[in-house]
């Protein structure tokens, strides 16, 4: 069993996101690794890019300022391989633009992913009609793919059939960030995505409070927090303080 | 699966989040279904006239020809069309195309502010709602067209973000359509982003090539030997282009923005910095992006708000490799001498964007042979950069 499996044997999980380099390197790995010890069953890892398309204003600024303090792709690569090192064990996903993998070189960004202990990916800007290129050099790591209110009937079928690790529903249509109350008709779109596939179907987008992540956790396999989590550390003037009381927080309402 | 191509060659494509992969494909089946419909067609050719001012005319630049001493210089009057700009041409067809899809809402991105107007307008004749999102650094630099944008109807959404430039403004129109995409249409302003985007553009702006062609072997008996465009996304580039791109006698020249000279870094030169020019990925299309060793999309600086963007169109990218299209750049400065240049000797104000197809011009004409032509495509009309020139020349007008 491989770390994403082995992390969905308790669900549902709860899968924070938070980039690496924000509000600076070394308080991004402690914010993970204390993430991961008080409850986080599988982290999202941030990498940053200049245009974030699929961003709302909170993520926007918080990789603004990783790359303002000089956050690149290798220095994230090397980031992950530490929190390895400093004895984090759930998975870690890496997840980010295209564009700066590209850059990086797309063999040798998967190849160094994996060598530093990165379990899959994340890309909001490839879609399923471009990712073959990306699919040719992956290897044995999942490219997560992503599914949206708006996906109509036959992609689901088509994307959901060809899912690896965990399906990544969007809730809502829109960028990241928290929203008031959570989407409706929620419950229809995940038995829809459940038609086609046995992955485990996370929900992301949206979703700020632990009282929300209890609500979708009875109807999905994973619950993913990012805005809510990157302002409530980034906040916080003890952000790894902050970090382990968000995780458990969340923790407790997915129990 | 595609009902069209979506790569030219090896660039285009549709890297956009899932959310807005079905609104591509709409938007692609509506193109395809109105193109293929007379009614759409007549209406579409019906406004170009009665409403835009098409077929807009060719004009004999004499004096600036006679001056520059060779080519016979030629300009397709695009300043003429209605709102005083290609843009319009590309927002009334896809505002077309919104009504056949049943939407009712309209967002666009604007750096120079002539797609934004142009958007204002087709929406205000179509009875549309619309947004235009605008870099503050733009909207600071191109202030008469945010008023006539609120004149128009449409509400204008200042971006804060990043570099507050056209870049920026596509990121917000790009995050408000994905947040409103069951009735909101992405009217794109340039031949960039996301398939079908690049080729819808192209065809709606191809009136302007299919024109000049036409007045070219009627008014003057002959096709020119060389056409000469702006770059910025390329819209209007590749409009003209289109027309003459199967006469492989005529050279095609598109002028990128040269800032304040390439060894500078800052300019929006893709083609013209291969330190900072690569092929990326950025706002759902793969082509020629200025971008740093980590792939971060780089800043950019130019005189015209209109051609300072960091990619280029995805067709241009293809026609660059197969050297269909030449690209070349002019400075700031060598774009400021053509406005005054053309001002001068023809009484005509080009837009910032197309004095750098004229500063093209100028340094290409007098190499020239007498009884040979050069067709410039001259896409807008310089009201919108009075400010501009003011402050540039800072009251050293020749």
């Amino acid at each position: 069993m491989n770390r994403i499996e082995s992390a969905f044997a308790n669900k549902p999980i709860f899968m924070p996101y938070f980039p690496l380099g924000y509000p600076d390197l070394e308080t991004s790995i402690d914010v993970i690794k204390a993430l991961a010890k008080n409850g986080a069953d599988l982290i999202e890892v941030g990498l940053s890019f200049s245009d974030p398309l699929a961003d709302g204003p909170v993520i926007q600024h918080a990789t603004q300022i990783a790359l303002e303090k000089g956050i690149t792709v290798k220095k994230s690569l090397e980031a992950v391989k530490e929190l390895r090192k400093r004895g984090v064990d759930i998975p870690l996903i890496l997840m980010g633009y295209y564009n700066p993998m590209l850059a990086y070189g797309l063999e040798k960004f998967v190849r160094d992913a994996a060598e530093a202990g990165a379990d899959g990916f994340i890309i909001p800007d490839l879609p399923a009609e471009e990712s073959e290129e990306f699919e040719k050099v992956i290897g044995d790591l999942p490219l997560i793919r992503m599914l949206a209110p708006t996906s109509s009937t036959d992609r689901m079928e088509r994307i959901a059939r060809s899912a690896e690790g965990f399906i990544y529903l969007v809730s809502v249509t829109g960028i990241t960030g928290e929203r008031k109350s959570l989407a409706e008709g929620l419950g229809e779109l995940i038995a829809q995505v459940r038609e086609h596939t046995s992955a485990p179907v996370c929900v992301g987008f949206g979703i700020g409070t632990p009282e929300q992540a209890r609500e979708v956790g009875k109807m999905a396999d994973g619950v993913i927090v990012g805005s809510a989590c990157v302002k409530t550390i980034g906040g916080s003037e003890k952000p790894v303080e902050t970090a382990g009381e968000f995780a458990r927080s969340f923790r407790e309402a997915l129990r | 699966m595609t009902l069209l191509p979506t790569k030219f060659g090896p660039y285009g494509g549709q890297f956009v989040p899932e959310t807005l992969m079905p609104a591509l494909i709409e938007l692609e089946e509506a193109f395809v279904s109105a193109k293929a419909d007379v009614q759409f067609q007549n209406e579409f050719n019906k406004l170009m006239a009665s409403f835009v001012g098409r077929p807009t005319p060719l004009t004999y630049a004499k004096r600036l020809s006679e001056k520059l001493g060779g080519a016979q210089i030629y300009l397709k009057r695009e300043d003429l069309a209605h709102t005083g700009a290609h843009k319009i041409n590309n927002a009334l067809g896809q505002a077309l195309l919104v009504k056949r899809m049943g939407k009712q809402r309209i967002v666009a991105e604007t750096g120079a502010g002539q797609h934004g107007v142009a958007s204002a307008t087709a929406a205000a004749l179509l009875g549309l709602e619309c947004v235009v999102y605008m870099g503050e650094v733009d909207i600071a630099r191109q202030e008469p067209n945010v008023f006539r944008m609120k004149l128009l109807g449409a509400e204008v959404r200042p971006v804060s973000s990043g570099t507050k430039t056209l870049k920026d403004a596509i990121n917000e129109a790009i995050r408000d359509w994905v947040t409103n995409v069951r009735d909101t249409h992405y009217l794109l302003g340039s031949a960039l982003g996301p398939h079908p985007y690049p080729t819808i553009v192209r065809e709606f702006q191809s009136v302007i090539g299919t024109e000049a062609r036409e007045q070219m072997l009627l008014e003057v008996g002959r096709l020119p030997d060389t056409v000469i465009a702006c770059v910025g996304g390329g819209s209007n580039a590749i409009g003209v282009f289109s027309g003459f791109v199967n006469d492989e006698q005529v050279e095609l020249i598109g002028v990128e923005a040269g800032g304040s000279g390439i060894e500078t870094g800052k300019h929006a030169a893709r083609f013209g910095d291969p330190s900072k020019g690569r092929v990326g990925v950025i706002h759902g299309t793969r082509t020629y992006v200025l971008q740093d060793e980590d792939g971060q999309i780089a800043e950019t600086h130019s005189v015209s708000a209109g051609l300072d963007y960091a990619a280029v169109g995805p067709e241009h990218a293809l026609m660059r490799d197969n050297e269909r299209a030449f690209y070349t750049s002019a400075t700031d400065t060598e774009a400021l001498d053509a406005f005054q240049t053309l001002c001068h000797t023809e009484g005509i104000i080009p837009a910032l964007e197309s004095s750098h197809a004229v500063a093209e011009v100028i340094k290409r004409a007098p190499k020239m042979r007498k009884d040979e032509i050069i067709l410039v495509n001259l896409s807008g009309r310089g009201d919108k950069d009075l400010n501009t020139v003011i402050k540039e020349l800072g009251g050293s007008e020749k």
